[in-house]
């Protein structure tokens, strides 16, 4: 199963995420050269707040600010935990 | 060396000093052709290339009012193709993305060195990943003029697209089934190339009103189609729904109106964006409100400005390329939308220049620095993604010259603490608005002072860079390719930055 939240619009970002047997997360942004650290930091940080584990997460990113990014991958979990 | 804003330049080159070093030079030109044979008319493009001998190495030219639907410089592109000419110099005033048989010329060797003004889509691409052989100059419009007129600019064949020849070979934009309008960019071609060839879809017996003099003309090719109607209209005539943009351009009629410059006989130019379309209803509102009538009006003219004239705000339109077809219809209908070229739009050692006379314009970034030096050339890893076009020469021109933009484009923060190229030195950039406020160029005492009481958010420059990065976080550094593939050159003819190569870690 894997859960999403977010879009593809400009200044947004698709999350993608599905259990795993450790966490992996891919990062795929319009703006990386620039800002993938940041967006790396932002995602880690988000899921240990969660307390998440063993997730693999894809960030399709369109821009993004980091409390976007927090926010969506926030819903992308809550629906995950939820099943829906 | 370092130039006269900071850039390293090679010593081959000459460096800038400032956007008024032209006037410690004499004006330079060369002399107008002298035709001394009768016009002759072609009907293939093959018969061009024989009796002008065109060969390698040479110089070609184009205009570029056209845009998108051009179908002359495919033609002759194709043409070299198939005679596999090499290392030809081409001229085009700009590169539109609609230009793709100059892809793989460049690419073969055909086309090895460029002279434009403006240049955007694949062929951008191309000369950004290292594929041009010599090098790309990029010119401001009324800089190309100077360069033409001054033989630093030698052209050996200008094609010049012509929606309406006649027998006389005189020629016009305003009619014809191409119809464009103004032909301005075409004039420093016409008047000083070694040979002109006017190229049209529609030939007819005498024109009563024409832009363009036969007797500077060589050579008149009719073709079946000079272009695609569709692509001639460029941009958009909608004004913008996005808060961000209605909110700057909001701001932007209020500062105007603080600074006292919507006041009768004022002059102004906006570009055509959405946000810049913005600006001028905004205006209009403003003028209309207080009985106000503008002097003129200039540019690239769009619906928005024929609408002006014609409801009397405005006295005239000085017009070096129609935008769209309403402003096409207007050039050719009302006597006060008026043609100019491009030397009497921006060339700094014409007289009495329309840039000089303007008393506000408005002009978008792609990156503005703490210097308020402006980029609109490349993007930040340094693609090519546009050029001065008339930037440089209305900024210099305008008594006050403001820069517009959202402060953050897809997380990208446009202010830079130096911008990745410098298209417009930050001398001639006086203020800069955003959604989140303005800063005001602190040479320019004279605006702070009006506004001192104004309740508009000012910030310092580096005030509204540090609110960018709260936002965005510090972005990280850039690597830059070694080789120059070349360079940008100042409206006087000295070089204000170089261009180099997109790094390999960027190209995909």
């Amino acid at each position: 199963m894997i859960y999403q939240a977010g879009s593809k619009e400009s200044n947004d970002c698709l999350i993608t995420i599905k259990e795993s047997s450790e966490t992996k997360i891919h990062i795929d942004s319009i703006v990386g050269h620039l800002f993938y650290d940041q967006i790396l930091e932002a995602v880690k940080e988000t899921l240990k707040e969660q307390n998440v584990e063993n997730v693999d997460v894809t960030v399709e990113d369109k821009g993004a600010l980091d409390y976007t990014i927090r926010a969506r991958l926030i819903v992308a979990i809550k629906r995950m935990k939820k099943n829906v | 060396m370092l130039n006269g804003v900071g850039r390293e330049i090679p010593n081959s080159l000459k460096p800038f000093v400032s956007s008024d070093d032209y006037k410690n030079n004499e004006r330079r030109k060369i002399s107008k052709k002298n035709k001394q044979s009768k016009t002759v008319f072609f009907s293939s493009y093959d018969e061009v290339f024989d009796s002008f001998h065109i060969d390698n190495k040479q110089t070609l030219s184009f205009h570029h009012h056209l845009r998108n639907g051009d179908l002359v410089i495919q033609e002759v592109c194709k043409v070299i193709k198939q005679k596999d000419l090499k290392e030809l110099h081409f001229a085009p005033s700009s590169i539109f993305p609609s230009y793709t048989e100059m892809v793989e010329l460049i690419k073969n060797k055909n086309i090895t060195n460029i002279h434009t003004n403006y240049i955007n889509g694949d062929v951008a691409k191309t000369i950004s990943e290292g594929y041009l052989e010599g090098q790309l100059i990029m010119n401001t419009h009324g800089g190309r003029a100077r360069a033409i007129e001054s033989g630093d600019l030698s052209i050996d064949v200008a094609f010049i697209a012509c929606p309406t020849v006649d027998k006389l070979a005189n020629g016009s934009g305003a009619i014809g089934k191409n119809a464009c309008g103004t032909l301005g960019y075409a004039i420093p071609d016409l008047e000083y190339a070694k040979k002109v060839v006017l190229v049209t879809d529609n030939l007819v017996e005498e024109l009563d009103h024409y832009q363009l003099d036969g007797k500077f003309v060589d050579a008149v090719l009719v073709v079946d189609s000079i272009g695609d109607a569709e692509g001639i209209v460029s941009g958009t005539t909608q004004i913008t729904k996005d808060p961000i943009g209605l909110k700057i351009a909001k701001d932007c009629s209020v500062l105007l109106d603080q600074l006292g410059l919507i006041k009768n006989g004022f002059s102004m130019q906006t570009g055509a964006g959405k946000t810049s379309l913005a600006v001028v209803s905004y205006v209009e509102k403003i003028m209309k409100e207080r009985i106000i009538t503008g002097e003129f009006g200039s540019g690239g003219i769009t619906k928005a400005y024929v609408d002006m004239l014609e409801s009397g705000l405005f006295n005239k339109l000085y017009d070096v390329q129609c935008f769209d077809l309403d402003a096409v219809k207007s050039f050719n209908k009302n006597s006060n939308h008026l043609a100019m070229s491009a030397s009497t739009y921006g060339n700094p050692f014409e007289e009495d220049i329309i840039a000089d006379k303007l008393d506000f314009v408005v002009l978008g970034a792609t990156e503005i620095d703490l210097n308020f030096n402006v980029n609109v050339t490349t993007d930040v890893l340094g693609n090519l993604i546009g050029g001065s076009g008339g930037h440089s020469d209305i900024a210099k021109g305008a008594d006050v010259t403001i820069v517009i933009s959202p402060l953050i484009k897809s997380r990208i923060p446009i202010i830079k603490e130096n911008v990745t190229t410098i298209t417009t030195p930050g001398e001639d950039v006086d203020i800069f608005i955003t959604e989140r406020g303005i800063a005001i160029n602190p040479k320019r005492k004279d605006l702070l002072e009006k506004l001192k009481n104004s309740k508009i958010n000012i910030f310092s420059m580096e005030e509204l860079l540090e609110k960018t990065h709260s936002m965005t976080g510090v972005p990280a550094k850039i690597k830059k390719d070694d080789r120059i593939i070349g360079h940008i050159e100042y409206r006087d003819g000295t070089v204000i930055d170089v261009l180099r190569r997109v790094h390999d870690d960027y190209i995909r």
